[in-house]
């Protein structure tokens, strides 16, 4: 199984991104994924510095991907993608059906981002006839789906063809909206942001009523409360998922992927999670349960 | 401009063909459409009946086949689509891609409608549904400000369906994992979002309290109003940096409807060829009162563009009808983003 380090899902300022990732290419991961997957106006780097940040890192015995957004609505954000589309030497992480149409015209090889609704083997089929290499699977679904979906992928003579990648640790992206909960957190309207999430480099942690942190806020996008966590599930990933994806979340991060590193490599030892862990989604129950 | 009403029952589907509804919209009795609850939508018998009464006021009819089919189970969105073909629906609302693939291979002449559920907010998307699958409409996404609807408008030639009044999802609509990451059922994969079998309603000295799943999503006083725990339209607080008083608020949205009555003449000039009224959970009551509102609505603009005005009573019944007695214009207007 290897090892890879997803999209940076918060606003970091240019520096501490740059800093980051000149750390992540000694760290355990594979496979390095770059680019802003949820916001447009987040600017600090450019698509073209993504795309030069990617070349720069690209050939240095680590798999690049350039990772596009989640939802696009403005035909400049259109604009973007097709600069991604257009790298000429990087996969492409589709994040939006409108994606993969880009990138199958250009015939641009590219991996399914976990917020496309790939629910099955059928469409698995249709997204491999387009080009894709490799399929995150949406985060909600399960070991039991997934072997499912797998199973019908092997009888269909697929199987061989993509490989599969969850993401196994981190704040799940849970949802998408036009509105920028980050700005409303802040009573600011989304057009005079001020780019204010670069202030909460972890996204603001949301709690109930009985102090349960349920969600954490990040722009437009909604994550779980609790931090996903497949560090003890990595035997019962064994034989069906070729990646593990370690979500950035700081400096952190790059422990963590050695821990998993260690773990796929054979170390026993179970971790104990603290209470704002969880694995529920893997188990097929509640996102937010944690089990074993 | 069609006026496409919701119908989670027979009486529904008649109420809202009898009130002046152009097209209903109806799902199957099982998980293959995203109003998959206790009591409601259409066995095949209460179906052929629906099918047959909408016929007969030359009306038109939708099914809508909008969840994801679960591996190795597809037979039953598929059989979903046999079902509709049979009936003689005048359209299939489709979400997944699977089932999009056997629609579009299998009957070709079928109308095949991009649901809601697809999330499809751009030209590039709606390219990809309409060069692989025919589909010749597309139900947009409640994420996109007007100024983006028209823009759509202008760059595709695919028709327009946009929602026109209801409960208002703030998420783009088939990428929202909120309700599975609380109870494990999400609208994707059960057809449910917030299942009312985990909802708990509790009397407690700190008020009464709303639960999913039993996490709190709300409490509220003697004098307030309670609403159903939808999850994102709970109270909660936010971690401050610097060590404020954390306010509770609705941190994600308010109880409340979507209402774009006031912005009709607009979705008029931007050739949107179906507005839709959520609500296939709710009552033939409500199902009456929406539909004679909107058909008096477009009725009054098509008969006197330049004169269209929302009337005074046509507001309150609607108010009278949504979460929180509200409503807004969503992420239309740009301020609500």
């Amino acid at each position: 199984m290897k090892l890879s380090l997803g999209p940076l899902l918060y606003y970091w300022p240019k520096q501490t991104t740059e800093d980051f990732y000149q750390q992540a290419m000694s760290s355990d991961a594979d496979i390095i994924y770059l680019g802003e997957t949820v916001c447009s106006k987040r600017r600090e780097l450019k698509a073209r510095d993504w795309i030069n940040l990617a070349k720069e890192l690209n050939h240095q015995g680590k798999e690049i991907v350039l990772s596009s957004m989640a939802l696009l609505e403005a035909p400049s954000e259109i604009k973007v993608l097709k600069q991604l589309c257009e790298n000429g030497e990087m996969s492409v992480e589709a994040n939006d059906i409108g994606g993969i149409q880009l990138l199958s015209e250009k015939k641009v090889p590219f991996v399914c981002g976990p917020a496309i609704n790939c629910y099955n083997a059928h469409t698995l089929k249709l997204f491999v006839n387009k080009g894709m290499h490799r399929w995150v699977m949406p985060v909600e679904l399960s070991r039991d789906w997934l072997q499912k979906a797998l199973t019908d992928a092997e009888k269909m003579g697929i199987r061989g063809q993509f490989e599969v990648e969850v993401f196994a640790h981190g704040h799940l992206p849970l949802a998408y909206s036009a509105r920028c909960f980050t700005a409303r957190s802040e009573n600011k309207a989304k057009d005079d942001c001020e780019l204010c999430c670069i202030k909460y480099p972890q996204g603001r942690a949301t709690s109930t009523q009985e102090g349960q942190q349920v969600f954490v806020l990040n722009g437009i996008q909604t994550q779980s409360g609790y931090c996903y966590n497949l560090l003890n599930d990595i035997e019962s990933m064994t034989g069906l998922v070729d990646v593990a994806r370690v979500s950035p979340s700081s400096m952190d991060s790059l422990t963590t992927l050695h821990q998993f590193k260690q773990k796929i490599l054979g170390a026993e030892q179970y971790v104990k999670h603290d209470n704002l862990q969880c694995n529920g989604y893997w188990h097929q129950i509640a996102g937010l349960s944690l089990q074993g | 401009m069609e006026l496409l009403c919701p119908a989670g029952s027979l009486p529904a589907l008649k109420t809202a063909i009898d009130c002046g509804a152009d097209a209903v919209y109806v799902g199957l009795k099982d998980d293959t459409n995203a109003r998959h609850f206790a009591g409601l939508n259409f066995n095949d018998k209460k179906l052929a009946k629906g099918a047959q009464y909408v016929r007969d006021h030359n009306k038109h009819l939708h099914v809508a086949i909008n969840t994801f089919a679960h591996p190795g189970e597809e037979k039953r969105w598929f059989n979903a689509v046999d079902k509709c073909v049979d009936l003689g629906a005048n359209a299939a609302i489709i979400a997944d891609i699977a089932t999009l693939d056997y629609a579009a291979n299998k009957y070709p002449d079928l109308e095949l409608h991009l649901s809601v559920q697809a999330s499809a907010t751009n030209t590039a998307a709606i390219d990809f549904y309409q060069q692989n699958f025919n589909v010749k409409r597309v139900v947009l996404p409640r994420v996109l400000s007007l100024h983006q609807v028209k823009q759509l408008a202008r760059n595709t030639s695919i028709d327009l369906e946009v929602f026109a009044f209801g409960s208002l999802c703030i998420m783009a609509e088939g990428r929202c994992y909120l309700s599975s990451y609380f109870t494990g059922e999400s609208p994707n994969t059960v057809g449910a979002c917030s299942p009312a079998k985990y909802v708990r309603w509790q009397e407690t000295e700190k008020g009464l309290e709303s639960r999913l799943n039993d996490i709190l999503i709300d409490r509220y006083q003697e004098n307030e109003k309670a609403g159903y725990p939808t999850l994102c339209k709970g109270k909660f607080t936010v971690d401050s940096i610097d060590n404020e008083e954390k306010i509770l608020y609705h941190a994600l949205e308010e109880p409340t409807s979507l209402n774009t009555l006031s912005i009709l003449p607009e979705l008029f000039m931007a050739n949107v060829k179906s507005v839709k009224i959520e609500g296939r959970q709710r009552s033939p009551a409500y199902v009456e009162q929406i539909t004679k509102v909107w058909r008096a609505a477009i009725d009054n603009y098509k008969q006197s563009p330049a004169d269209y005005k929302v009337e005074a009573d046509w507001n309150a019944v609607l108010a009278n009808v949504s979460e929180g007695s509200q409503t807004t214009l969503g992420a239309y207007h740009r301020d609500w983003q």
